[in-house]
């Protein structure tokens, strides 16, 4: 055949307005990845901040000496009287301490001229005394003997360790001196100073703007347990029990309707509202304690219903109407059908479904706001049903409370917290995956 | 007998007319099992909520009621014997109620016999330093007729707790009895114990009708009482937002709707392009697996606290913007600001949109693609002419939902945008919103009667009605404007 020359609409030319469609195309496909690529910048940056700022907040520095305990200071009597060791004050405890200190430094060759008494003080953390009263007042049999202890050391020399605090920031600051900071490295040379695994921080209650190095979560994760337990045994049988009346057993009438538009917007409210909610009702007028986990549960429970309701609802709707009309068939109940068929088909879903809400719940930290859960609570609750009226904080209270205060350390801790507030979800939220695919039957 | 062991009293009785209504039924059953109306369980039951439901119900009732009552017969005993200001009643309910636990105190210590402290004299006796001493603070001496009301207050208590603990039980008992006495082989107790259930699902379901009735009165009532304080044209027309510790505060909430609206609108444009164009990215054009991967992973920032975002916020990007963009252009120095707050805003409500938007994306029906692929145009130009004209009402509706939820929004405009009220078109400027300064207003020092805490619920009122608003008409463009294929 002759050279057939490609006429002038071939499909195998393509003209101005097709490249120009492909460009967009290509253009779109792009803006899709792009804006992907966006929101997982995001999430990346996010978990690398929380990350880097927060895992400090886990190791704590301390200082190892071996404290005299010695009895003329600490029982002068030496009758080992409990009451008579109580009367002790910390101020006695901490010049143990201070003399300690001092002959440790010695003992290691290290030059203290030049230190002033307080700056040798300030090397310690001001609750160590306390620490090692307690330890004294549990073991009374110590004092007389030489113990080797692990003591906190004081913040700003914690925050030399970990970076935040430098010399040059250290010549500004009204709280620590750099001949402290020289000092500490001499310290850390000599093996005296170190970064342990700070398990206080989880299991201590919070302690005041002095002592950044003693604020830990033990009351926090307390009182959002509390609260958790709360939202579970209320939110879930009433939740529950709603969607059933809702999904079977309502009447199509207009009640029905203006319930179900109900719980769609109180799903939409945001969280704010409740909390006036349980300050002018739960508070007020109820009288309850304010920063009790009570309140903060009951407020916690109205929210965490429609998310229930709503999930609950959908899991009752997913089992097939053949089930319902089998056991109708074989001579159940209505009731009875729910209740021994069709409820034991959807519970996987409904489970999931709580605890999805109970992990929302407990993130929340508005509504807690206002029913006074920012107070500054030094003891644990005691265990329930008293310790739900004891006052209590909640994990993301705490957090906020902690970014309140103007120590850079506080702030450290803020992003310790966040890290272990979110391991918890991150369980929570294995949990109801691992419940859906093992239950979840496909019908 | 305190309440725990009145409630743990009834539910024994309860727990033992359940084993007993079971087995008078099972007695009754006879040589073929088809005497009984209904199964055996349906007796126990039946007797166990006769026993239950009337005398918990009576317990909760009282209880309920029992602190009002108590209430005022306190004010009208201290009424016969002092002045009492209105404004004061609460303050010396609540120093009655204190005393009374002390004495409550000393008597369980047994520092003191009954008879002694059913005879203490306030005026020979310190009783704020015996109190102190046991662990109970009050702010000032006891004078004599608080240390009378606080003692007939315990009196009473003690009788009314007498009495409610044998009414209580009374009825228990005869809820017991009578419950037993039904149960014969005629008595259709399945009928029944499915009609008590019934009320206790419909009981539950009220609860949620009880929540909004509940934030709506209460915010009501306290609005009312603001208002009365203050005028409402000021509150909704002014320009000025600064509480006063003193009073002659100016509290408008222009001001604060402003800065939540810009920072709505500023959240908005960073969520609505991403959350769409990642929800049609994912549902047309990537392949199964990377949308079973990426989904779940961009999910995970609709499951982070606002807390954290509020962080995030505060000691991140607020500086960060500062520095790299305020300061440098001369805008501002702070480190919160609008754009901060909304930029992390619109970081949060990405997975929102996302995952609404992709819900109607893929709800419109593959017939509409095939046709307009098949007519000659690319998929791009399918998505953007057919597909998203069709879904548009149901991404108005998610972007209606996301502005809802960016007004409400709390923690992160707490941390990230300052609490400075003004009226400013600069976006590197601290501004403040309504949810700011609902905070701040409840959980500050000023008196709780004073307008500058009342107008919180004011605030609070009006919040709820624009997201109740929002709600309202995303639902209403949904259900009007979404077209139903076949």
């Amino acid at each position: 055949m002759s050279d057939i020359q490609t006429p002038q609409n071939s499909l195998l030319r393509t003209d101005a307005r097709t490249r120009q469609r492909s460009a967009a195309e290509r253009r779109f496909r792009a803006y899709g990845v792009v804006a992907i690529a966006i929101s997982l910048v995001a999430l990346a940056t996010l978990l690398v901040s929380i990350l880097s700022s927060g895992l400090g907040a886990f190791s704590q520095s301390t200082i190892q000496i071996p404290v005299t305990l010695s009895q003329s200071v600490l029982d002068k009597s030496g009758t080992r009287d409990p009451a008579a060791l109580r009367k002790v004050t910390t101020i006695g405890y901490a010049k143990l301490l201070n003399t300690a200190l001092t002959q440790a430094l010695a003992a290691k060759g290290i030059p203290t001229d030049g230190l002033g008494r307080k700056e040798l003080a300030g090397m310690i953390s001001k609750e160590a005394p306390a620490q090692i009263r307690d330890m004294v007042l549990a073991n009374p049999d110590l004092i007389g003997s030489t113990v080797s202890v692990s003591v906190l050391s004081g913040g700003r020399i914690d925050g030399y360790l970990k970076g935040r605090v430098t010399l040059q920031s250290a010549e500004r600051d009204g709280n620590v001196t750099p001949r402290q900071l020289q000092l500490a490295d001499a310290m850390q040379d000599a093996g005296l100073l170190s970064r342990q695994i700070n398990w206080g921080f989880l299991s201590a209650p919070d302690a005041s703007d002095q002592r950044p190095e003693a604020a830990g979560l033990g009351v926090a994760i307390l009182g959002s347990l509390y609260m958790m337990l709360i939202v579970l045994a209320l939110a879930l049988p009433i939740g529950v029990a709603a969607s059933i009346y809702l999904e079977e057993f309502a009447p199509k009438n207009a009640l029905t309707d203006l319930i179900e538009v109900n719980i769609a917007n109180l799903a939409a409210v945001p969280s704010i509202v409740f909390g006036i909610l349980g300050l002018a009702i739960f508070i007020n007028v109820a009288g309850l304690p304010q920063s009790a986990p009570i309140v903060g549960g009951l407020v916690l429970t109205l929210m965490t219903l429609p998310t229930i309701i709503i999930s609950t609802r959908a899991s009752l709707k997913a089992v097939p109407p053949s089930i319902r009309d089998a056991a109708l068939g074989v001579g159940a109940s209505k009731m009875q059908t729910v209740f021994h068929h069709v409820l034991p088909l959807a519970a996987p879903g409904i489970l999931t479904g709580a605890i999805l809400g109970l992990a929302q719940a407990l993130g929340e930290t508005a509504p807690l706001l206002l029913i006074g859960m920012v107070a500054f609570v030094r003891d644990f609750p005691q265990a329930p049903p008293e310790g739900f009226f004891d006052p209590a904080s909640a994990l993301p209270v705490q957090i906020y409370n902690w970014t309140q205060r103007a120590d850079p350390a506080f702030t450290e801790r803020a992003w310790g917290a966040i890290i272990v507030l979110l391991a918890f979800l991150l369980i929570m939220n294995i949990a109801a995956v691992l419940l859906r695919r093992r239950y979840e039957r496909r019908w | 007998m305190p309440v725990l062991w009145t409630t743990a009293l009834i539910l024994t009785l309860a727990a033992l007319g359940f084993v007993m209504g079971r087995a008078r039924a099972l007695s009754l059953l006879g040589s073929d099992g088809s005497k009984l109306h209904s199964l055996p369980a349906y007796h126990g039951w039946s007797v166990a909520l006769a026993t239950l439901l009337p005398a918990l119900a009576a317990l909760w009732l009282w209880a309920l009621v029992q602190p009002s009552l108590l209430e005022r017969q306190m004010l009208h005993q201290i009424g016969s014997a002092a002045v009492v200001e209105p404004a004061d009643a609460p303050l010396m309910v609540a120093d009655i109620r204190r005393v009374a636990t002390g004495l409550d105190v000393l008597a369980r210590n047994g520092l003191m016999a009954a008879r002694d402290i059913a005879q203490i004299d306030s005026t020979t006796t310190d009783l704020r330093g015996l109190f102190a001493a046991n662990g109970v603070a009050l702010g000032s001496d006891v004078p004599p007729h608080i240390l009378s009301a606080a003692q007939s207050y315990r009196a009473t208590e003690q009788s009314a707790a007498g009495i409610r603990t044998a009414l209580v039980l009374a009825l228990a008992v005869i809820g017991f009895g009578l419950g037993l006495r039904r149960v014969d082989s005629q008595f259709r107790a399945r009928n029944s114990v499915e009609r008590v259930v019934l009320g206790l699902l419909v009981l539950a379901s009220g609860i949620a009708i009880a929540t909004t009735v509940g934030i709506i009165l209460s915010m009501l009532v306290e609005t009312r009482s603001f208002f009365q304080l203050y005028d409402w044209k000021a509150f909704f027309f002014s320009p000025d937002w600064s509480p006063q510790f003193h009073g002659g505060s100016d509290l408008g909430i222009l001001p604060l709707l402003w800065g939540t609206l810009y920072i709505s609108v500023i959240a908005l444009i960073v969520a609505v392009p991403i959350g769409l164009f990642a929800a049609i990215y994912l549902s047309e054009y990537a392949t199964r697996r990377m949308r079973a991967t990426l989904k779940p992973v961009i999910e995970v920032l609709a499951g982070i606290p606002t807390i954290v975002y509020g962080l995030f916020a505060l000691a991140t990007v607020g500086p960060m913007l500062r520095d790299y963009f305020a300061q440098p252009l001369g805008l501002g120095t702070s480190s919160a600001s609008v754009m901060t707050a909304g930029l992390v805003m619109g970081i949060m409500l990405i997975p929102f949109v996302s995952s609404l938007s992709d819900d109607v994306v893929s709800q419109v029906p593959q017939a509409m693609r095939d046709g307009s692929l098949a007519l000659g145009a690319t998929k791009s130009e399918t998505i953007r002419q057919v597909i998203v004209p069709a879904a548009l009402p149901g991404i108005v509706g998610a972007v209606l939902l996301a502005a809802s939820r960016a007004i409400g929004e709390t923690m992160i405009v707490v941390l990230g945008a300052g609490a400075a009220a003004k009226l400013s078109l600069n976006p590197f400027e601290a501004m403040t919103t309504i949810t700011v300064k609902i905070v701040s207003q409840l959980t500050g020092d000023s008196d709780f009667a004073a307008p500058e805490t009342l107008v919180a619920f004011a605030l609070g009122l009006t919040l709820f009605c624009i997201t109740l608003g929002l709600n309202v008409i995303a639902l209403f463009v949904v259900r009007r404007y979404r077209e139903r294929y076949e």
